[in-house]
């Protein structure tokens, strides 16, 4: 087994003459977490969405512990235990909180066509989805409309929903995007927390969340990638200051 | 700008998420209703709208809970008529051999339009299916056996596991009925099952629900196809109660008529079709004086219920009192 959970081998997209993503090869560590960082435009949700199958690359191969995955399609990749997050954050509005995490936890049962059946046997994953709402600290949300919960509320549930998967690996796009600063600090201190034992990699426009969670940064621009390795090798690089922090320190550079 | 209580986090705002109970209850008074209504209306009147309404119903099961907007469900509704009635009348089935071949049939062209329309988004969608109902009816129009303007007429009723005679209108209201709460019965358990709650987080969330793991496309296919059979069974149903099976059934107005009747009682309500159908039904009965007017006073006041409220005349009421109807 290679130490890599997840690799990309000159991955390329382009969509009717606009390269997004240009020959990025990517190497993502097992039991790391791994921020795509770059200026708007630079590709990243593209990157994103080429790995987790909701766009086909036009050119490369895409290897998930040591399957290739280029052709898969999105369901079937979330089945490989690889699972992705939204820049939007995606609940299921009309649904409690408990039955977000439930609809996620029901996927052990394999398919769900069973219409004759009623759905009180989901009532077994109740106890589960209760320990996974504690544990992003939701204990009191439970019962509330996901839809009308605060938005920092909104990411940790979609976060719970995300383990009831026990995913090997999570992706996660701009997972701080919108957030306050009281929020962002126990989202990063909870994806610190469920990335032990899994392989994370997000995508982040936070420079001080990525300095203080992130093992391995690689910086994208204009679809090609300038720089890799940990914050103090990626910031000191003359040439992502140039590009994507400008004239500002990396200290600085708090909100995206 | 964003609201936050990061210490002492706010308790929920909203109520629990309604629970399926009061649906039972709301269907249990209206099969209690239903029992009494030949003392106030015609048993034949009544049947004919009880098929409606459970064409209505299924057509709900797709749209409401399944967030899939059909433009051509009249393509299963008549042309499950249209069998029912043949095999009832040519091949002289009995009255039940002769709904379940109509229902069934429905249900293999909803197997098949369904693999032609389900990968479509949103309005294009519609339009297939729309395009497919015009297919439908053109055939309709054309085959030998459906006897084109005529239709098929004087289809027997029979007797029903050949003991109890339909030709009576009150017998027929009654195992009308009996279809009917099988129907909406059946409805209420696909919506209330381990399918039904993926179905709604398709309709909430298609993306997420991709994410989570789940194929779509094939939840999607299977709600189309549990429409598309019941709303056969409505159709079957109905060409035994009418003694005829004609265009009518398979015109694209029906399609829109259906349309129309959900949105009217509400949709994804459980119960609400059937009132969307009952109002729509007595409206064109008691307003029938005003002749091709009909029409337009039903636009109005399809406008007038869209624009004022939204949800329809039981998803307010279930909204306003926060319970599931």
């Amino acid at each position: 087994m290679s130490a890599y959970a997840l690799e990309t081998d000159g991955v390329t997209k382009e969509f009717s003459g606009f390269t997004a993503v240009n020959d990025v090869s990517l190497r993502i560590r097992r039991h790391t977490i791994h921020a795509l960082i770059g200026p708007n435009g630079a590709g990243k949700t593209t990157c994103f969405n080429l790995l987790t199958k909701f766009l086909e690359p036009t050119r490369g191969s895409i290897r998930y512990e040591g399957r290739d995955i280029t052709r898969s399609r999105p369901a079937d990749v979330a089945r490989l235990g690889l699972v992705r997050s939204f820049q939007i954050s995606a609940v299921f509005p009309n649904f409690s909180a408990l039955d977000n995490v439930r609809i996620a936890l029901q996927r052990k049962r394999g398919d769900s066509f069973d219409f004759w059946r009623s759905d009180k046997l989901l009532r077994q994953y109740d106890s589960r989805a209760r320990e996974l709402l504690d544990e992003v600290g939701l204990s009191a949300w439970t019962d509330a409309k996901a839809g009308e919960m605060p938005y920092g509320r909104k990411r940790a549930l979609e976060i719970a929903a995300t383990l009831a998967l026990d995913p090997q690996m999570l992706l996660l796009d701009e997972p701080m995007a919108g957030m306050g600063h009281e929020d962002i600090d126990r989202i990063a201190d909870l994806i610190k927390r469920v990335a032990e034992g899994r392989t994370v990699l997000m995508v982040e426009h936070n420079l001080s969340v990525v300095s203080r969670i992130c093992d391995v940064i690689t910086v994208l621009t204009r679809g090609k990638v300038l720089a890799e390795g940990d914050y103090a090798v990626v910031s000191a690089n003359p040439s992502v200051q140039e590009a994507y922090l400008g004239s500002e320190s990396p200290e600085g550079a708090g909100h995206g | 700008m964003t609201d936050i209580a990061p210490h002492a986090p706010a308790p929920p705002a909203s109520a629990p998420a309604a629970k399926s109970s009061t649906e039972l209850l709301a269907i249990a008074g209206l099969a209690l209703v239903l029992a009494a209504a030949p003392l106030a209306a015609y048993p034949f009147f009544l049947a004919q709208a009880l098929c409606l309404a459970l064409f209505a119903c299924a057509f709900n099961l797709l749209v409401g809970y399944g967030g899939l907007l059909s433009f051509g469900h009249a393509m299963f509704y008549g042309s499950a008529s249209y069998l029912a009635a043949h095999a009832a009348k040519v091949w002289g089935l009995p009255p039940e051999a002769a709904i379940l071949a109509g229902t069934l049939g429905a249900g293999l062209l909803g197997l098949a339009s369904g693999a032609l329309s389900i990968r479509s988004q949103g309005i294009y969608f519609s339009m297939i299916t729309l395009a497919l109902a015009q297919l439908v009816y053109f055939i309709a129009l054309q085959s030998p056996y459906t006897h084109g303007e005529d239709g098929v007429q004087a289809v027997p009723r029979g007797k029903l596991f050949g003991l109890i005679d339909l030709s009576n209108d009150v017998t027929l209201y009654y195992v009308v009925l009996a279809i009917f709460l099988f129907g909406l019965f059946s409805i209420y358990r696909i919506v209330h099952s381990p399918f039904g709650t993926v179905l709604k987080a398709i309709r909430e969330n298609e993306t997420r629900a991709i994410s989570l793991g789940y194929r779509v496309d094939q939840y999607k296919r299977a709600a189309f196809v549990l429409s598309a059979t019941l709303a056969g069974l409505a159709g079957a149903t109905k060409a035994i109660v009418a003694q005829s099976a004609t265009l009518t059934d398979v015109h694209w107005t029906t399609s829109g008529e259906v349309i129309l009747m959900t949105l009217v009682g509400g949709m994804g309500t459980m119960v609400g079709p059937v009132f969307g159908a009952f109002v729509i039904l007595a409206m064109q009965n008691y307003l029938s004086t005003f002749g091709q007017w009909v029409m337009v006073i039903q636009g109005a006041i399809f406008v007038v219920s869209v624009l004022s409220f939204r949800r329809g005349l039981i998803g307010e009421i279930a909204n306003r009192f926060k319970i599931s109807l």
